[in-house]
């Protein structure tokens, strides 16, 4: 049934609609808004800060220096979204194809380290990955199994089992977004391909076409909204990380939202701050205009 | 499930060739040794984290009479509490606005309703700093009251996911059904509460989950929200976790883990039962 003009029940219109429409406005409009205003700022004495409609910041972002920190954030958050596809299309196909029974186990399996504390999950992350953790420990176990497997066939055993430095770098950055974005990938998918029709797959198999075939050129083209908005759904957060690159990486593994936070928590540059805030921003709408033109595009070929 | 099939597989039975099952096992154990070896290392005797040194449970008395931490835990309860029941609120009433209203501007007042989904929590964080720096809140409350900004920054990035799934429930209501109860001399609030909100009910108490788990989670918003004397307990195993790794966070993570999976097992009992009886 078609909506209800406003106009034809005021009233309850302006009862369900004030409320979040003043909350938004309030605590949401009005301080983007200040962060806005901010980033054509500069600083004047230690805490005041003069908007004065300047440029600066924007052109002090552009530097080398943040740039790269900028191309890296996105390289990263690209590799974590990659990593996440490939891991979690199989799972997304092993919930839709599972019987009945075992399927909401399965999703509950999936979906609960999902609501368990991000930073929980960081650290018992950063445990394991230790130099004395279990990552490490089996590792060694393979290395020392590989050493005694060689001395078997007459060869010189391995060198000692030296510890990899598995915490503190990119790689400690790139495995611990895939360790909490996984699910935000695995869920998109499986919605995409819960509704597929199963009968094109059988449809193709039995035309001849492999297991291998059938997934690239049936499921995959027919998932793609799945695939689109679970790259979405998993690019934009790791892009916008500050946890997990703050507590796991390096001195060299930085991204923008650690560069953000430091300009307002130690560096104490605010309006550099909100520059480089309303750049990520931007890069955000970038990408969801991207998407949907894409949409658009793939509707108009139809 | 058992591993070796007697009767033969059909073409679409994925999940019983080996190398899925071997894939999704390989994800499972990814997904939780992290969090059972966490769990099982906060009862070993030891400073250090890895080594088993025999039974304890020392580390959560020494938790649970850590004064700031019980006090952070207490605190994050409360917030996502409050957060939770002015999301459901809020969120609800913006669902029902977007799903039954024709208004101007309909398309604009939608998306910003849902922006502060997709804006990076850093850059909501740093915009609440700013805001709660520029009108001066006083961070010198009493408690609860000190919660204020925390509470307020987290009904702004809660409420859009309730929004989101209430209307997504509300899309399968039929109307005529609200029509009939008010043929029959219901008044609108009666409608609302005795056929709408009934239907609205199992979006109701996963938009509450939800909210709550987003807001009990938060870490870098409430960094930036909170005054110095309030403390939140993400923020709180932070800076445990950055200052000085003791087996205590192992302790009141453990606790936080478990809290988490019998509260989610209580709101799916409530949702399943919900949905029994609605139908």
């Amino acid at each position: 049934m078609a909506e209800q003009d406003w106009k034809s029940d005021k009233k309850a219109f302006w009862v369900v609609s004030a409320p979040p429409l003043a909350w938004t406005l309030l605590f949401f409009i009005v301080p983007m808004s200040f962060v806005w205003l901010y980033s054509f700022g500069s600083n004047i004495g230690l805490t005041d800060i003069e908007i004065s409609g300047t440029l600066d910041n924007y052109k002090r972002a552009t530097d080398w220096l943040y740039l790269e920190i900028f191309l890296k954030s996105f390289g990263v958050a690209a590799l974590v979204t990659a990593i996440c596809l490939v891991v979690g299309f199989p799972v997304a196909m092993a919930l839709t194809f599972v019987s009945e029974k075992w399927r909401p186990w399965l999703l509950l399996g999936i979906m609960l380290p999902f609501w368990t504390n991000l930073l929980i999950r960081t650290y018992a992350l950063m445990i394991m990955l230790g130099t004395q953790g279990y990552a490490n420990r089996t590792l060694g176990w393979f290395w020392e199994s590989a050493s005694w497997a060689k001395t078997l066939v007459g060869l010189q055993p391995l060198p000692t089992w030296e510890p990899v430095q598995l915490l503190y770098n990119n790689f400690a950055v790139v495995i611990g977004l895939v360790y909490v974005h996984l699910p935000f990938m695995v869920l998109p998918l499986y919605s995409a391909l819960d509704r597929l029709d199963k009968s094109l797959i059988e449809a193709s198999l039995d035309l001849g076409a492999g297991h291998l075939r059938t997934l690239l050129k049936v499921v995959v083209p027919l998932a793609m909204p799945g695939v689109i908005a679970g790259v979405m759904i998993t690019l934009i957060p790791a892009l916008g990380a500050y946890l997990t690159p703050d507590l796991m990486g390096g001195t060299e593994s930085q991204m923008i939202a650690n560069v953000i936070e430091r300009q307002f928590k130690r560096a104490n540059d605010w309006p550099f701050g909100a520059a480089l805030s309303f750049l990520l921003i931007y890069a955000m709408f970038i990408l969801i205009a991207l998407q949907s033109l894409r949409k658009k595009n793939a509707g108009e070929t139809r | 499930m058992a591993l070796f099939a007697r009767t033969p597989r059909a073409p679409l039975e994925y999940t019983r060739t080996l190398w899925m099952r071997a894939w999704v096992g390989a994800v499972m154990v990814f997904l939780y040794a992290p969090l059972l070896v966490l769990m099982i290392f906060s009862f070993n005797d030891s400073k250090r984290n890895v080594v088993w040194r025999g039974f304890t449970t020392k580390y959560y008395e020494k938790a649970l009479n850590n004064d700031t931490l019980v006090e952070a835990l207490l605190n994050s309860l409360t917030i996502a509490a409050l957060a939770t029941l002015a999301s459901l609120v809020i969120g609800s009433m913006a669902a029902i606005m977007l799903w039954r209203f024709r208004f101007p501007w309909k398309g604009a007042v939608d998306g910003t309703i849902s922006l502060p989904i997709i804006v990076p929590e850093i850059c909501l964080g740093v915009a609440m700093l700013i805001f709660f720096a520029w009108i001066e809140w006083p961070n010198n409350l009493i408690w609860p009251l000190n919660l204020g900004a925390i509470t307020i920054a987290h009904i702004t990035f809660c409420f859009p996911f309730v929004t989101m799934v209430v209307r997504s429930r509300l899309a399968s209501f039929n109307k005529e059904e609200e029509e009939a109860a008010k043929d029959l001399g219901a008044s609108d609030w009666q409608a609302f509460k005795d056929v709408l909100l009934p239907h609205m009910r199992p979006s109701l108490v996963a938009g509450a989950l939800l909210a709550f788990t987003l807001s009990l989670d938060d870490f870098v918003i409430t960094f930036f929200t909170s005054g110095p004397d309030t403390i939140t307990f993400p923020v709180k195993v932070y800076s445990m976790v950055r200052f000085s790794v003791t087996p205590e966070v192992n302790a009141a993570s453990t606790i936080l883990i478990v809290l988490t999976v019998v509260l989610t097992a209580v709101a799916l009992r409530l949702q399943g039962k919900n949905i029994a009886v609605s139908h």
